[in-house]
């Protein structure tokens, strides 16, 4: 996906929850389409921030329930029925973008995040 | 380990379960099933070391399944139930009257309802020095633990007693541990009680002919051992002295009933706690019995684990006040003895009045069957030995008229008219797994009814196949043949996104040129996912296909270029491998496992200036773990500048061609396996292929690289070189095939070229050479066609796609630390570059480092494994 020269400037943001805070992550450009990144939240918790190819945005904790470790940024974005989906590079589990849930297992999920672009003041 | 039941609830009846073996877990699954471990409290008493594991499976250790991969025990499943575990704590005395078990802890249980399910002992004969050291039993992991120690630093012979099923098992077991293993039964034949004399002959000689020695008709009358006490012989009734290290004795077993008898409950005359078809005992309304401790209302022990989940399941269903009898069962078994299909099924022996018999042998082939029909023609049981093929089926059909003729179900296929009698002409209320009682008509309604359309969901939903996994075969044919019927075309593609295999989205990419992963799913995809986002299976395939074909295709083979850096597996896109803890590890390339001092003195130095976790591979070359995502880069700009490249150990790629030392030292060597194999690493180094590919060179027959276990591997010959391919080691090994004999060094690279390339080409995913050959319609010698003798006249092509492979190969990592744009990725925090993850942490062991994986389970749930691709 080619990025139109004025979305150059926008900024990935988080809303916290509690707050009602919208916490800027970084450039929208430093996505990469079908990927995720991880960002450090305030209470030092982790998210996982991804970008489909149509250019939406989705952000879940960044920890995999299954096994501890913080890597579900680091897993592979793909969609099912029309919804997206991300499989933990751990042990593949795959985790709705949407809401967090585990597609493979119904008794887990991860907190989903609501997240947006949007110019902001340099 | 112990959970305490809710509190608050008031008083529950309490049940208390004494053993914790298959069928106490199965028992415990029935309570939760019912519900009543919501209304009682339950107290579980196991004496192992362990909860519940799959002993049936016991033997797979040696093949590399660990304790912890037996187990049978879900501890979310004891948590969630309220279930009070006691591991290690068995019950020493029962006082009926006062209704009490006391444990060896001293604990005391009152009960309502007890259920003894303590299993057998195995059986030792009553010999001179049974217990001197080197005898053992095998029943228990502990067993197997002390019986690989003991081969391992003190025995080369090893003798088992007994050539029952589990004998033959422990021979195996032997065996495989690198022992001379003996056998010795008493009986004229192997397996006595499952096959008769004709099976027991096939059966003898296909395990002479795997070296391991039988001796039939004798017994054995006294250990012998040195003046230490250990092992050295055991005298046999023949007047013959036999020589060995070690003793395993295998002569059966019998039922742990000692506890019932202490208690005055009724024990058969050769042991055995006599119980109704409800499975309680005959004393007390209050006890029951279960498993292999029991003596059934049809005067049978049962030694095998299916009637004693039915009896757990009998005992159950009394106890919630449902109706349930346990009258006997099917003694019909099927094995996979030392590599030997072994079955029998229904009246084996035929015990019938007025039966017949159909046998089908075959001695050079190892292969024995026999059928037993009713003078109706019904189908009463049967043996299988050497080709157990047609056992699910067979067995389904036992008590009823098969609905073809008796003798063309045992000849081999192409015997004239052999017939294979597919599972859709079982009648519903055929038996498909025996271990959990599930009859086809279930299975079918698991896809009709419930919506199952795989073999897991099925098992899932059935319990079918999930116990000694001989049905799982036939499971598979029905599901598929449920749903063709009910219209579902049964679906060969890759994945939810694309209708075509591996194999025909190649030859798409090929023959259309399609360079990008997007374009292909938009017009390639199935109607529903186009347009989407894909899904990790056919992102890295496709991925992978692209860059085996890129300079054909004429676009860039770096893997992190462009769309190809989002289609990558996590290792492939930090180009190293993801540990457990989110920390990498590295693994530099060593062609041929030859290094220079400076280089290994470079990879030592990087190894402690990072703190990194160093392992010898065993691929030859070494493995540095415990590297944070940030640190990659830094440690291959180390790396890369003392000329070390990416090894591929993360990669669907070449990993090392393995080599020994070869002519230039050894005094047998016949050619410069060093040279070679290095030459053969640096031709295919980053060649992306459906599976890893691995390789090897041997300086001479000797085979000290292990070539035959190889994807390719080359023997040294006087006259050039040998080439097998399609070895294996992993899970499933194979032996590589011969496929051509004294080749120069230029025909072998030839050749090699174009197998592979014909591998790429035609392979599924995540296919090792070793499933492919075997899948692939004329196998090993449709393969030589192609690639010797060029019957499809595509050599040509596939040598020019590996020339343009090794014109354009480029070490990625060294295309990484220049491109600032890529190395910007490796952090672990995109809005803090220079945070590392508090979660990667390390703690020291043995002089090196570990991960902490205390911390990853704060606030998790327990791990669980599922597939590791
Ligand atoms: C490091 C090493 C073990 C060691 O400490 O020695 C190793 C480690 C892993 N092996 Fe292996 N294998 C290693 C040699 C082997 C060998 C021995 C050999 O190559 O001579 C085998 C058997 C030979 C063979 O492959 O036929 C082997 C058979 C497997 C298999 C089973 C493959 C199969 O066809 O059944 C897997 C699983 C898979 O690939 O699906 C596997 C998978 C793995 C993975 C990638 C598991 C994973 O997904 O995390 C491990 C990760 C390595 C890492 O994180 O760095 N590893 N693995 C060895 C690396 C060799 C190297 O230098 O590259
Ligand atoms: C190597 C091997 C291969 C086998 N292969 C097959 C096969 O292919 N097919 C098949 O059907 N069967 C097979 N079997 C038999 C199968 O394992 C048994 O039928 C099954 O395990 C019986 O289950 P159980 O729960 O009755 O007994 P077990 O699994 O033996 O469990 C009984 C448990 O009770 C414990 N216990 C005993 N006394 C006490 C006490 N006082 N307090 C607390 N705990 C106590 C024991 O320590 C044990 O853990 C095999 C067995 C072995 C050893
Ligand atoms: S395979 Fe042959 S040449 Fe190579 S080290 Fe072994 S004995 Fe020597
Ligand atoms: S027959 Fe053993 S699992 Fe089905």
């Amino acid at each position: 996906m080619t990025l139109a020269p004025e979305t150059t400037d926008l900024k990935v943001q988080l809303l916290l929850d509690g707050t009602g805070d919208w916490f800027t992550v970084c450039d929208l450009a430093r996505l990469t389409p079908g990927r995720g990144v991880a960002a450090l939240l305030p209470d030092g918790r982790q998210a996982a921030i991804f970008l489909d190819r149509s250019g939406r945005l989705y952000a879940i904790d960044n920890r995999d329930p299954f096994t501890g470790a913080a890597v579900l940024s680091r897993g592979l974005l793909g969609s099912a029925q029309g919804r997206p989906f991300v499989a933990s590079p751990l042990l593949k589990q795959r985790f709705d973008l949407e809401s967090g849930k585990c597609l493979d297992d119904e008794e887990v999920a991860v907190t989903a995040y609501e997240v947006r672009s949007a110019g902001v003041a340099a | 380990m112990s959970t305490t039941a809710p509190v608050g609830t008031g008083p529950r009846p309490t049940i208390v379960l004494v053993g914790h073996g298959m069928v106490g877990q199965r028992f415990l699954e029935a309570l939760a099933e019912r519900g009543l471990t919501a209304t009682h409290r339950v107290v579980v008493l196991c004496e192992e070391p362990r909860p519940a594991y799959d002993r049936v499976a016991l033997t797979s250790y040696f093949s590399g399944k660990t304790p912890e991969d037996l187990s049978m025990t879900d501890m979310a499943f004891i948590e969630k139930e309220g279930i009070e575990l006691y591991i290690g704590d068995p019950a020493e005395t029962v006082d009926r009257e006062a209704r009490r078990v006391t444990a060896k802890s001293g604990q005391v249980f009152e009960y309502d309802i007890l259920v003894l399910a303590t299993g057998s002992y195995p059986f030792v004969p009553p010999v001179p020095n049974k217990d001197a050291e080197g005898c053992f039993v095998y029943r228990t992991i502990e067993d197997l633990l002390a019986i690989e120690e003991y081969a391992k630093t003190k025995a080369t012979t090893g003798a088992v007693v007994g050539g029952g099923l589990l004998g033959l098992e422990a021979a195996g077991a032997l065996k495989g541990l690198g022992l001379n293993a003996h056998i010795v039964e008493f009986a004229p034949r192997l397996m006595p009680v499952q096959v008769d004399d004709g099976g027991g002959a096939a059966l003898l000689r296909t395990i002479e002919n795997m070296g391991l020695t039988v001796h039939t008709g004798v017994g054995t009358q006294e250990i012998v051992t040195d003046e230490s006490g250990a092992v050295t012989g055991m005298k046999l009734s023949d007047g013959s002295e036999l020589a060995t290290d070690m003793v395993v004795f295998s002569a059966g077993v019998r039922p742990r009933d000692q506890l019932a008898r202490d208690c005055g409950l009724t024990v058969g005359e050769r042991g055995g706690i006599t119980v109704d078809e409800q499975c309680r005992t005959v004393n007390d309304p209050h006890v029951f019995a279960i498993g292999e401790c029991a003596l059934a209302a049809d005067g049978r022990v049962y030694g095998l684990v299916a009637p004693g989940y039915e009896q757990a399941e009998t005992a159950a269903a009394t106890i919630a006040a449902d109706e349930a009898a346990f009258t006997g069962a099917d003694l019909s078994t099927k094995l996979k003895l030392l590599g030997v299909d072994v079955a029998s099924f229904g009246d084996a022996h035929g015990a019938t009045e007025d039966c017949l018999d159909v046998v089908y042998s075959d001695s050079r082939a190892g292969l024995y069957k026999k059928l037993v029909i009713g003078r109706d023609g019904t189908l009463l049981g049967g043996i299988l030995v050497g080709d157990a093929e047609a056992y699910g089926t067979l067995k389904a059909f036992t008590g009823s008229v098969p609905p073809v003729s008796p003798e063309s179900l045992v000849l081999p296929a192409g015997a004239g008219e052999s017939v294979q009698l597919g599972p859709t002409a079982l009648p519903d209320d055929a038996i498909i797994c025996s271990c959990n009682n599930v009859r086809k008509g279930t299975i079918r309604s698991a896809v009709t009814d419930h919506q199952c359309t795989t073999v897991p969901e099925v098992k899932k939903c059935t319990k079918a196949g999930t116990t000694c996994g001989s049905c799982v075969k036939v499971l598979g044919q029905l599901v598929n043949a449920e749903l063709e019927a009910s219209g579902v075309e049964v679906d060969k593609g890759l994945c939810g996104c694309f209708g075509q295999t591996r194999q025909e989205l190649y030859e798409i990419v090929l023959a259309l040129r399609i360079t990008s992963y997007q374009d292909l799913l938009d017009r390639y995809g199935r109607e529903g996912a186009r347009g989407g986002d894909g899904c990790e299976i056919c992102k890295p395939a496709v991925g992978s296909i692209i860059a085996s074909l890129a300079p054909t295709l004429g676009v860039s083979g770096y893997v992190l270029e462009g769309e190809q850096a989002s289609l990558q597996d996590t290792n492939d896109h930090f180009l190293a491998n993801l540990q457990k803890n989110g920390s990498y590890s590295i693994v530099p390339r060593i062609p041929g496992g030859e290094i220079t001092p400076e280089k290994l003195i470079v990879i030592g130095e990087v190894a402690r200036d990072f703190g990194l976790y160093t392992k010898i591979t065993g691929g030859q070359r070494i493995d540095l773990f415990g590297a944070r995502v940030e640190q990659l880069p830094m440690i291959w700009a180390r790396l890369v500048d003392a000329g070390f490249e990416s090894g591929h150990a993360y990669g669907k790629a070449l990993r090392t061609v393995k080599s020994c030392v070869g002519q230039t030292w050894c005094r047998y060597g016949v050619q410069d396996s060093v040279r070679m194999a290095i030459d053969l690493e640096l031709r295919y180094r980053g060649l992306r292929s459906p599976h890893k590919l691995k390789s090897a060179v041997s300086g001479c027959q000797r085979e000290c690289a292990e070539a035959q276990s190889k994807d390719f591997g080359v023997i040294a010959t006087a006259n050039g070189w040998n080439l097998y391919v399609g070895g294996n080691g992993g899970a499933t090994p194979r032996h590589a095939d011969l496929l051509a004999q004294d080749l120069s060094d230029a025909e072998l690279i030839r050749l090699i070229d174009r197998f592979l390339m014909f591998y790429i080409r035609t392979a599924d995913r995540l296919e090792r050479t070793s499933t492919w050959l075997e899948r692939i319609e004329g196998g090993l010698d449709h393969v030589r066609d192609v690639v010797v003798h060029d019957s499809l006249g595509i050599c040509d092509e596939l040598e020019k796609l590996m020339a343009d492979h090794v014109a354009n190969y480029r070490d990625e990592w060294a295309e990484t630390i220049n491109d600032p744009e890529k190395l910007a990725r490796f952090v672990s925090f995109v809005n803090a570059p220079d945070t590392p993850d508090p979660l990667v942490s390390f703690v020291p062991e043995r002089d090196q480092i570990k991960p902490d994986l205390p911390l990853l389970t704060i606030g998790t749930r327990p791990l669980e494994g599922t597939a590791t691709r």
